[in-house]
């Protein structure tokens, strides 16, 4: 009796266990509620110099509340760098979420898969203002045909110079994807000290448009039903263009095959580069480095003399949460967060690109700096894959992984791109 | 439990509560370790048997169970296998190496005067209480191509330790030693103090050489000490994670330097398959117990009571 006692005993504190500890998954618990009053709660990223854009935001917030009685919005500006940790935790636990948020245009897909994001293509298309919305930027806010958002702002990358020292070898600005490869191998030739071009084996977005020059991609396909395309020929040949510029007579491999985005900036910033391909977002950190006012930009040339190679549409978007139980409201604020105004206090308070064409246009006239990241944008940019396994391949390194198993001369670009795209594939299949 | 079978009524309910007693007095703990113990194992198994990525977490989709799928998917993976491989050699190359420092060491300290072996304790246990974000900061600093002093002091001009596979493990090892070659030393030498004097001396008298004392009578008298220390790092250098991660950049170039853990969180946090870094985890798990066991049953095989 006594053991079956304890095996009763025993028994229960097992099955309690079990059933106590399986995973859990967020419930929809305001879902489908519309309050017209309250407080509303919003996550803006929080940027380096923070204060002009909390400017900006604070007098938008200012008017919302004029605009609605009893209304209150709270702002928090969230770190970057944990910035997906926290939206993570946001779709998890929808008491404690916000109800508009800012966030990255390539995750788009993602969060909408994780059920995150709220569809507001009716009220998007239904705004007068989004018919002067660039493409690319609507097309970073679309999934499936849906829109889950509002561009915010638009970064792109273009090629940063030195003027002095082309000046002093008496070189000219590369107008084709060739002479910007022997461009690079001349100065390091002469000046050994320097990298012609900074390249990073971790900075994908700085390789791809070497890839879309020569008219490859990086997937084929509908929404869906991806395939990878970058073991296709063109794609190939764009692969070996970048991978040609790291060695020795360029940049070495040994230094460069692990470096990122943020360290080829910080290699010209800090004068050991030629050259290097960064964003109009990169201008405060080469501004504030020792070759400031011996640079100029231009945009980053393609394959034919004198075109442009197309470059990634970055930047952030705004979106309203699924779970917010004040839809109408928080549409509201995000129309007014990303209207033409907001985006054009915003360029002249941080310098972040307008995604409306028209308030581009006027932006480049005012402000010369911004006008070959504008051009570059006029010629046509790319974008990644609207899918949710974008944000995989991303965060598992399979493009940096194939760039640095060709560059440290572990595989050849025909292996290391047959790798590749398998890894792509295997990511589409499972996460469409 | 077999006492529940004995017939006497009277024993029964002594033995009941002889049976209970000691249950009771386990309880807080048995409570403490269920929760932070079982309960976090227990949900990783279960996790590792569904489908649960970011995905079912927020609720955008059902969970699903999916059996063994998790596991069948990572053992297909090549890289799985070749991290696996990699970490089961860097972890062994991690403790024999610790253990051949702290145990030197330890002698070391017995031999020295006071001033030299103040000055080594206070070393190692800065390097004991450095946090080990700092430590692997410092080294890469160390070893740094453009700026560290140690390529300039071997004259290798800019080579990068980072960028060869080999030259990259062999980096975080060193790190790694440095950082828990302390805990062998001190718990090491804390044994060789409580051995007898006499002992040693007679060994001494009898003309044994230091490597000869070390081998048949210190070894042997410190094994229950040794066994924990090498228990300790297995588990330790096995689950090595800020070392490669802060050092490697996150597992070198085109992945030359993962190990399972950071692995494991690639997979798991970096890219949201909660349930494939699950199944990892528990492969971890299962191997470092079947080590722990395995270990502890040779020697208890060889005559010792631990």
């Amino acid at each position: 009796m006594n053991l079956s006692v304890r095996l009763a005993a025993f028994t229960a504190l097992a099955a309690a266990l079990v059933t106590a500890c399986a995973p859990r998954t967020a419930g929809t618990s305001s879902a489908g509620t519309d309050e017209k009053s309250g407080t509303l709660r919003v996550w803006l990223f929080q940027e380096v110099d923070n204060r002009p854009k909390q400017h900006v935001v604070d007098a938008v917030l200012a008017g919302f509340e004029k605009a609605h009685e009893d209304t209150e919005v709270s702002v928090e500006y969230i770190p970057v760098e944990t910035r997906a940790q926290r939206i993570k935790a946001a779709f998890n636990d929808p008491k404690s979420a916000p109800d508009v948020i800012e966030y990255g245009n390539t995750d788009t897909a993602g969060y909408v898969r994780d059920g995150g994001l709220l569809d507001v293509t009716r009220e998007f298309d239904a705004w007068g203002e989004t018919k002067d919305t660039d493409p690319t930027a609507r097309r970073s806010v679309t999934v499936d045909g849906r829109v889950y958002g509002a561009p915010y702002f638009v970064g792109v990358r273009a090629l940063y110079y030195r003027t002095d020292i082309f000046r002093e070898l008496g070189l000219s600005v590369p107008r084709s994807q060739a002479e910007l490869i022997s461009t690079a191998r001349r100065i390091r030739a002469e000046k050994p000290g320097l990298y012609g071009l900074a390249v990073g084996g971790a900075y994908t977005y700085g390789a791809l448009p070497f890839i879309w020059a020569h008219g490859g991609d990086l997937a084929t396909g509908e929404e869906g039903s991806y395939a990878s395309a970058l073991d296709r020929p063109a794609a190939r040949k764009g692969i070996e263009a970048y991978t040609s510029l790291f060695g020795d007579d360029n940049c070495p491999a040994a230094t460069c095959a692990g470096m990122t985005g943020n360290d080829t900036v910080t290699a010209f910033a800090s004068g050991k580069a030629a050259m290097a391909i960064g964003g109009d977002f990169s201008h405060a950190a080469v501004e504030a480095g020792k070759v400031r006012g011996k640079y100029a930009v231009v945009p980053l040339p393609g394959v034919e003399p004198g075109s442009i190679a197309p470059a990634f549409a970055g930047g952030n978007n705004i979106g309203v949460l699924k779970n917010t139980a004040h839809r109408t409201l928080a549409v509201d604020l995000m129309k007014r967060l990303a209207s033409k105004r907001t985006q054009r206090d915003l360029f002249d308070a941080m310098g972040f690109l307008p995604t409306f064409t028209d308030v581009r246009r006027q932006a480049a006239a005012t402000e010369p700096f911004v006008k070959p990241f504008v051009r570059t944008l006029a010629a046509g940019t790319e974008f990644v894959p609207a899918s949710p396994a974008w944000a995989r391949i991303d965060s598992s390194l399979v493009l940096p992984t194939m760039f640095q198993e060709i560059v440290s001369g572990r595989k050849d670009v025909a292996a290391a791109s047959e790798d590749a795209a398998r890894k792509m594939d295997d990511a589409f299949g499972s996460a469409g | 439990m077999s006492r529940a079978a004995v017939p006497s009524g009277r024993t029964s309910a002594k033995g009941r509560r002889a049976g209970w007693t000691p249950w009771f007095y386990v309880a807080p703990a048995l409570l403490v370790l269920g929760g932070l113990l079982v309960y976090p194992v227990c949900q990783l198994g279960l996790m590792s048997v569904l489908e649960y990525t970011q995905a079912q977490v927020s609720g955008g989709e059902p969970t699903r169970f999916r059996g063994l799928a998790n596991y069948t998917e990572l053992f297909a993976d090549d890289q799985f296998r070749q991290v696996l491989l990699a970490t089961v050699g860097f972890a062994a190359a991690c403790v024999v190496s610790t253990l051949a420092v702290g145990c030197a060491l330890a002698v070391l300290l017995t031999r020295v005067r006071a001033l030299p072996r103040l000055a080594l304790m206070l070393a190692a246990l800065g390097a004991w209480a450095t946090p080990t974000i700092t430590g692997s900061t410092v080294w890469l600093f160390l070893f740094d191509p453009d700026f560290g002093p140690v390529d300039r002091l071997l004259g290798l001009g800019d080579f990068s330790w980072t960028y060869g596979r080999y030259s990259a493990f062999l980096l975080v090892l060193l790190e790694v030693v440095w950082c828990s070659f302390p805990f062998v030393m001190v718990t090491v030498y804390a044994g060789i103090r409580a051995v007898p004097g006499e002992v040693l001396e007679a060994a001494a008298l009898d003309g044994a050489s230091q490597w000869r004392i070390w081998r048949s009578v210190l070894a042997p008298m410190l094994r229950p000490i040794l066994v924990v220390v090498t228990v300790q790092s297995v588990i330790w250098d096995f689950k090595v994670f800020t070392q490669i991660y802060v050092m490697t950049g996150g597992g070198g170039i085109a992945g030359q330097n993962l190990v399972l853990n950071v692995y494991a969180y690639q997979k798991a946090f970096a890219s949201s398959q909660y349930s494939l870094g699950s199944a990892i985890g528990v492969v971890m798990l299962l191997i470092l117990l079947a080590v722990t066991l395995g270990y502890l049953r040779l020697l208890r095989r060889q005559g010792e009571e631990l």
